[in-house]
């Protein structure tokens, strides 16, 4: 996973598409072919005058290089805030499938090897990118825009293929791609892993214009280029499988044993550097931070009541719950053949090609709960990228993430960033799911305002048969439904609360971390036994939501049957964590209470598949009423740009 | 029946349509090389999808110069089936395989949803296994895929059963809320005079499987090799 905020917010199609450029490359750079990319984006209030030229050139930038390369965009979240109006979140995630006996990594080896470049050429477009990227803005960002790299998904599908053709012949020592601050990065790094040095000859380097200078070559953000090591007397071989694919290709330098980096151009020697000052052995910074003040839990009895159904439609409604259509059918999402969940459900669902495997699919997080308490918010992302995963049936297997905040020199920033992974590290833990790899994006502040706290998750999940693969929607009416978890209607940092009330306030509901995992058994053991026959956690807007979504999905409706001992409004919109609707046919519902039972999980039936309305309560609501108003926000929202220009 | 995969640089549906074909026909396709000269001897000759050459310059422009696709419009004239998917069309239409041209969608936007299509002629190798008027789900992927034809070939080409399909409701009407680029007619997918050159924008190989959501696209397939066996 892997964050193009800065960019983006200044050139939004070439910043988004570059973003997905950089993240499919550190993909195949280690042998594995890429077979999904999925988005987490974060835009400002829709009111703002910008937010819709970022929505329309961040999607067309996805669209227009995914669709491209030919990898498909399966999934991904889109949340809007006022906190986001300065600093959008642009966060690209690519799944690749790699052999475990054969990944390649960068550390360079082999003294006297050669050090070659391969791919596009290089321009001195994106020169000092990594430096523009890492910095606040003020009112002069826009005069950045030629910081802003230029992406062609043309050349990178070629150097997709060249790669991993080239990869089947046992010739690549090292290989990495030359992502922010260039030839700088990629040589420096790669040399210092190795613990070698590295000369370079930067006139072989293959350049688009002339008289490029030794300080923009080796700073020029170009993007599709790649840097290897070979072993040698293996370049004839390489040379051949880039001229089949038409990508440029130069040895450029040697391996040395000096630790130094020594550049030389028009033959004379223009830079002398010791490498692992700047590379491995650079200093670390420890911040001071403070932990921010905890904020009070609301109780639900002093949050007002609306009718439910209105709430409904108001909350379906909604820039953050409404349907997200006019984003994924702008992305190929079907190609390569194996998308078996397409958007709009918990998780994507892919195959494996040719088995009879798949992998399960999400990214997540709620900026608003890691505002509120960026501990409880850094659980929650993780135990909610858990359940979407356990709800297509998936084991879950493994976690990225991007971590986006503001300012690390300010202490309460700092705090933000200490207690956020101070929670999602313990969720991991106690969830047996392992951060594997991951981004940082700080200095997401304009002007001295700081996004939300967003430490976005990417998880992957495995269906060992994509057969059993378990969707939201209903399946056929006179069904039960049965809500597994606790509700004790909890709306502090609710959205009801934000959309309904327009209050942003309270504590985060809290996530009890050791019956998640129990959670997440039941609901993968019944859908692997068949027992249930559609499933969907409660996340954003509660429990009546969730119902509304698996209504909305398959066009039958719900009545449902609200307990007494909460308010109807607490029971239906509350965000309390933990909880699976579940859909069970009259002979499995026996089994599953029991099965429930034996996991020491709480499970009880809330109402009953079947006609064209959600009831609760004595309030009622057409679904196609519902779908027509969750249907509609965005394409009226994005509409509205067409018709201003 | 024996069939090529033509691989232009950018084509990425080549694998797609070559698993969809296989699970018809029992067997590999050739995958060719857009550089190659010469085409192994086969009944079918597919052009799949993707973005041969970026869509740089024109959508199909430059990979209808590729050297192989000499060797595509002199089997077509010989009666060789070709089937254009997607970029295929647009490259065997550039070709001058088949009369008109693809224009960027009316919406401005690249767009990829299943649509509902009516089969407009079965009495085709490409669809004996449809009957004229069915409905059938294809997926479409594409920017460019607003067909479009001078008044009069088209008249030439409704009369001579050239219309393959045309975007339609559920319930098979053909109506412009159906129509999802600007498409003339609905149109969707045309055959050549001699109906051995089908191109369509819709993906066949997409839907050939009820795991992946239906597999309406499958019976093409299945059309070709009992049409070609």
């Amino acid at each position: 996973m892997e964050s193009h905020n800065h960019p983006s917010f200044i050139e939004p199609y070439q910043g988004a598409a570059t973003g997905v450029g950089g993240i499919l490359r550190d993909v195949f750079t280690m042998g594995a072919r890429p077979i999904a990319n999925m988005n987490a984006l974060r835009f400002g209030d829709p009111g703002n005058p910008k937010t819709r030229h970022l929505v329309a050139g961040v999607v067309a930038g996805i669209g227009g290089y995914g669709n491209c390369v030919g990898v498909p965009t399966v999934g991904g979240e889109t949340n809007f805030h006022k906190s986001y109006n300065g600093n959008i979140l642009v966060n690209a995630m690519t799944v690749g499938l790699a052999d475990k006996n054969n990944i390649f990594y960068s550390a360079a080896a082999g003294v006297g090897n050669p050090v070659v470049y391969f791919g596009s050429k290089t321009g001195r477009d994106g020169i000092h990118g990594a430096t523009m990227a890492s910095a606040e803005f003020d009112e002069k960002s826009e005069e950045k825009r030629p910081t802003v790299q230029v992406g062609d998904p043309f050349t990178e599908k070629l150097l997709i293929e060249a790669c991993l053709e080239l990869m089947a012949t046992d010739v690549i020592v090292a290989i990495q791609d030359m992502g922010a601050a260039g030839l700088t990065s990629s040589s420096f790094e790669m040399a210092s892993k190795g613990g070698l040095g590295v000369e370079l000859d930067l006139d072989s380097v293959p350049m688009r214009e002339q008289g490029m200078s030794a300080y923009e070559i080796m700073l020029s953000e170009s993007q599709e280029r790649m840097l290897m090591i070979l072993k040698p007397g293996k370049e004839d071989v390489a040379r051949a499988i880039m001229d089949k694919w038409e990508l440029d290709f130069a040895v450029i330098g040697t391996l040395t044993d000096t630790g130094r980096m020594v550049l030389k151009r028009h033959g004379e020697i223009v830079a002398n550097l010791p490498i692992d000052p700047l590379a491995q052995a650079s200093p670390e910074y420890d911040r001071p931070w403070t932990a921010p003040a905890k904020l009070p839990v609301i109780a639900a009895d002093t949050v007002e009541a609306v009718d439910p159904a209105s709430a409904l439609k108001t909350l379906l409604g909604c820039p953050d719950l409404a349907s997200k259509r006019w984003i994924y059918e702008q992305y190929d999402h079907m190609v390569m053949g194996d998308t078996v969940q397409r958007p709009g459900g918990d998780a994507a669902v892919v195959r494996i090609h040719g088995t009879q495997k798949a992998v399960a699919i999400t990214t997540d997080c709620t900026p608003r709960y890691c505002q509120a308490d960026p501990h409880e918010g850094g659980r929650q992302a993780v135990a909610e990228a858990y359940r979407n995963i356990s709800a297509t049936g998936a084991v879950p297997l493994a976690v990225t993430d991007n971590l986006n905040f503001g300012n690390p020199e300010k202490h309460e920033i700092m705090g933000q960033i200490v207690e956020a992974i101070k929670g999602m590290g313990e969720a991991c833990r106690e969830l047996d799911f392992p951060v594997v790899s991951g981004n940082v994006s700080l200095y997401n502040e304009t002007q001295g305002t700081a996004i939300q706290p967003t430490p976005a998750i990417g998880a992957v999940g495995l269906l060992d048969d994509v057969s059993k693969h378990m969707t939201v929607a209903f399946k056929a009416g006179g069904n039960h439904i049965v809500l597994l978890g606790e509700t004790k209607g909890w709306l502090g940092a609710s959205l009801y609360l934000r959309e309904v009330c327009g209050r942003e306030e309270g504590a985060p509901p809290p996530v009890a971390l050791h019956r998640e995992r129990r959670k997440g058994e039941l609901v993968r053991q019944l859908i692997q036994d068949g027992q249930i026959t559609a499933c969907h956690d409660v996340s954003d807007g509660g429990l009546l939501v969730a119902v509304a979504e698996m209504a909305m999905a398959s066009g039958i409706g719900a009545s449902l049957e609200a307990p007494s001992s909460l308010p109807l409004h607490a029971w239906c919109f509350g965000e309390d964590q933990g909880r699976y609707v579940l859909e069970v046919g009259q002979d499995d519902l026996v089994a599953v209470l029991e099965a429930a039972q034996e996991h020491d999980c709480v499970a009880r039936v809330i109402g009953k598949t079947g006609g064209t309305d959600i009831g609760v309560g004595g309030s009622s609501v057409a679904v196609t009423e519902l779908k027509a108003v969750n249907e509609a926000w965005m394409p009226t929202f994005m509409g509205a740009e067409m018709s201003g220009h | 029946m024996k069939a090529a995969v033509i691989v232009f640089p950018g084509s990425n549906c080549d694998r797609d349509v070559a698993v969809a074909l296989q699970a018809s026909m029992g067997a590999k396709p050739d995958m060719v090389w857009h550089r190659d000269t010469h085409l192994p001897d086969v009944d079918l000759i597919v052009v799949p999808g993707g973005f041969s050459y970026g869509d740089y310059l024109r959508c199909g422009a430059m990979a209808a110069h590729s050297p192989i696709m000499r060797e595509v419009k002199a089997r077509a004239d010989q009666g060789a089936r070709v089937l254009g998917i997607c970029n295929g069309f647009q490259i065997i239409t550039e070709a001058g395989l088949l009369p008109g041209v693809l224009m960027r969608n009316s919406g401005l936007k690249f767009i990829c949803r299943d649509v509902h299509l009516r089969v407009e002629n079965d009495r085709t190798d490409f669809c004996r296994y449809y009957r004229s008027g069915d409905v059938v789900r294809f997926p479409i992927a594409h920017a460019e895929g607003n067909y479009f034809v001078d008044a009069k070939t088209y008249r030439e080409m409704e009369d001579n059963g050239q219309v393959a399909f045309r975007y339609c409701g559920a319930d098979g009407n053909v109506a412009p809320e159906f129509n999802p680029n600007g498409s003339l007619g609905n149109v969707a997918g045309v055959y050549n005079a001699k109906k051995n050159v089908l191109g369509l924008m819709p993906h066949p190989e997409r839907l050939a499987e009820d795991l992946l959501g239906g597999s309406d696209g499958k019976l093409m397939f299945d059309s070709l090799v009992e049409a070609l066996s």
